[in-house]
């Protein structure tokens, strides 16, 4: 950990009711690696639902943990806007890149319109049965009875070739594109994937840049094709994207379709092993994967956060909210909200309502893979459960150093086939 | 109770009776009725209850609000006649309503 992160490491270990209100600065990995945010996040929907931080890493902001609250300010996109970042982190001028998850109408929907065929239900049935394919090629693959890592094996590789697939990207050379997400994602720290910032920003612009570069002046000389690239280079509104944007949109893309999937999949062996119950519910009856997938993703909330940015004075939960204050709206905080979700600190794989979550935000700038991600992990459940009796979780999971992603970097597990 | 028809996309009719002073967002998601999700539960926030309005219905739904017309307006599949029914209140002068299911959303 760095010396500049240190002096704002004020919150982890100590208890959230021995911390004054106005020092709370959720703003902190050490917490979410020790998955020890809740209890702060429980206080402060009781006590400061709208909540101002005076000074952080990334300066003032508010907090937002309500649901309800939450579902205002995404209702709103035109008091809370997504420029110019959807991190608390404000762009570096030396690496402003720009992508369409942090703009504005109508910029935000003309590109996003390009690219949202690749989602659309009719492409999703054709992609069912490649990924069904894939994933199956993954688990008959794995050891029985001995202990791997799930992240790695499963998770990282079913959402990297998953990503090669959406993009037409050479697909040995797949797993670049997990680590490009992952540098795109990681807070820098010395003996962490980037040191210095600097370090992160070189290894997208002379690595991944190029690398898609390459590709879309390949696909912009032939006719179109349903790759995401080749959406970007013929679509009308992006086809004269200049590189920052190019860059930012793939990050967009790369990030978006990887680290949600991929920690959800993790997430799923993890919830299952701690409630028994519920795995042996599962087991039972298959046919409860539809609604434990969508639990799932509310359960791990892959993305803890987004940020807005007011763009007038206005008022949130009673509280005064200036032009140009950052607001972070918590959705890992608004899926605990017990006004809203019944028994939200349970894993319950046949909720009434288990698509009543925030993990894919609301509004106009809501998940556009949402019903891609479902799909992965419903197929990925289907072909598990064909295979194996239980995934066993047999160490303690690690849990990735971010405040944004909220994900797993271990997962030991022994696999136990199922009796022939 | 009001008569609404939900009328699926490979036509198959679903004929609903809905409580007044509900959405006809409601109507479907207590009746079970297939592709309408409502995933934020009427909030007009999330665009999975995307019905089209029978032609001769439209103009008596009424107009489409502003939150309505943003997150429509992402959707290439929108129609003329495209609502989001989380938006339609159920009254007695919807009597016989009917909407079409789009594809797209199942």
């Amino acid at each position: 950990m760095s010396v500049a992160r240190d002096q704002f490491n004020t919150m982890f270990g100590r208890d959230p009711y021995s911390i004054p209100l106005d020092e709370y600065d959720m703003n902190q990995p050490e917490l979410f690696q020790s998955d020890t945010q809740d209890a702060y996040f429980t206080r402060l929907r009781k006590e400061a639902p709208v909540h101002y931080c005076k000074d952080s890493e990334h300066g003032p902001y508010w907090s937002v943990t309500r649901y309800k609250d939450i579902m205002e300010v995404e209702s709103n996109p035109e008091i809370y806007s997504s420029e110019p970042s959807i991190a608390l982190a404000d762009p570096e001028p030396d690496f402003d890149i720009s992508m369409f998850i942090a703009m504005d109408e109508p910029k935000h929907g003309d590109q996003r319109k390009t690219v949202q065929d690749i989602v659309a239900p009719s492409s999703l049935a054709s992609l069912e049965p490649v990924i069904r394919e894939r994933i199956a090629g993954i688990l008959d693959t794995l050891p029985v009875n001995e202990t791997f890592n799930w992240v790695d094996k499963v998770s990282i590789e079913l959402t990297g070739q998953m990503l090669a697939t959406l993009f037409d990207f050479p697909f040995e050379q797949r797993r670049k594109l997990t680590y490009w997400s992952d540098v795109a994602t990681a807070i820098p720290e010395p003996g962490g994937l980037v040191e210095t910032r600097e370090q992160g920003r070189d290894i997208l612009l002379n690595e991944c840049l190029p690398a898609f570069v390459e590709l879309w002046n390949q696909r912009v000389n032939e006719p179109p094709k349903g790759d995401l690239i080749s959406m970007l280079a013929h679509g009308k509104e992006t086809r004269d994207m200049n590189p920052m944007e190019f860059m930012g949109n793939l990050v967009l893309l790369i990030v978006g379709g990887n680290d949600t999937t991929r920690n959800s999949l993790s997430g799923g062996v993890k919830f299952l092993n701690e409630n028994p119950d519920q795995y042996a519910k599962l087991m039972a009856d298959p046919s409860l994967i539809p609604t434990m997938v969508p639990e799932i993703i509310r359960y791990q909330t892959p993305l803890t956060l987004m940020r807005r940015t007011a763009t007038q004075d206005t008022v949130l939960g009673g509280q005064n909210i200036k032009k140009g204050d950052k607001v972070a709206i918590w959705f890992l905080s608004g899926n605990r909200d017990e006004e809203v979700i019944d028994r939200p600190n349970e894993f319950i794989i046949d909720r009434a309502r288990p698509r009543q979550h925030l993990s894919f935000g609301f509004g106009i700038h809501r998940c556009m893979g949402n019903r891609l991600a479902e799909m992965q992990l419903r197929v990925t459940w289907e072909e598990i459960l064909k295979r194996f009796e239980k995934v066993e979780l047999v160490g303690k999971p690690e849990r990735a150093y971010s405040v944004l992603v909220r994900g797993f970097t271990e997962m030991p597990v022994q696999l136990r086939p199922k009796a022939k | 109770m009001t008569k609404i028809t939900f009328v699926k996309h490979d036509d198959e009719e679903i004929v609903v009776d809905a409580e007044n002073g509900t959405s006809v967002m409601n109507a479907a998601v207590d009746n079970l009725v297939p592709g309408i999700d409502a995933d934020c539960g009427g909030e007009c926030a999330c665009a999975t209850c995307h019905v089209y309005i029978d032609e001769a219905w439209f103009p008596k739904v009424g107009n489409t609000n502003d939150a309505e017309e943003a997150i429509m307006s992402l959707n290439p599949d929108r129609q003329e006649t495209s609502r989001l029914c989380c938006q339609i209140p159920v009254t007695d002068e919807m009597e016989g309503l009917k909407v079409r299911l789009p594809e797209f959303q199942f």
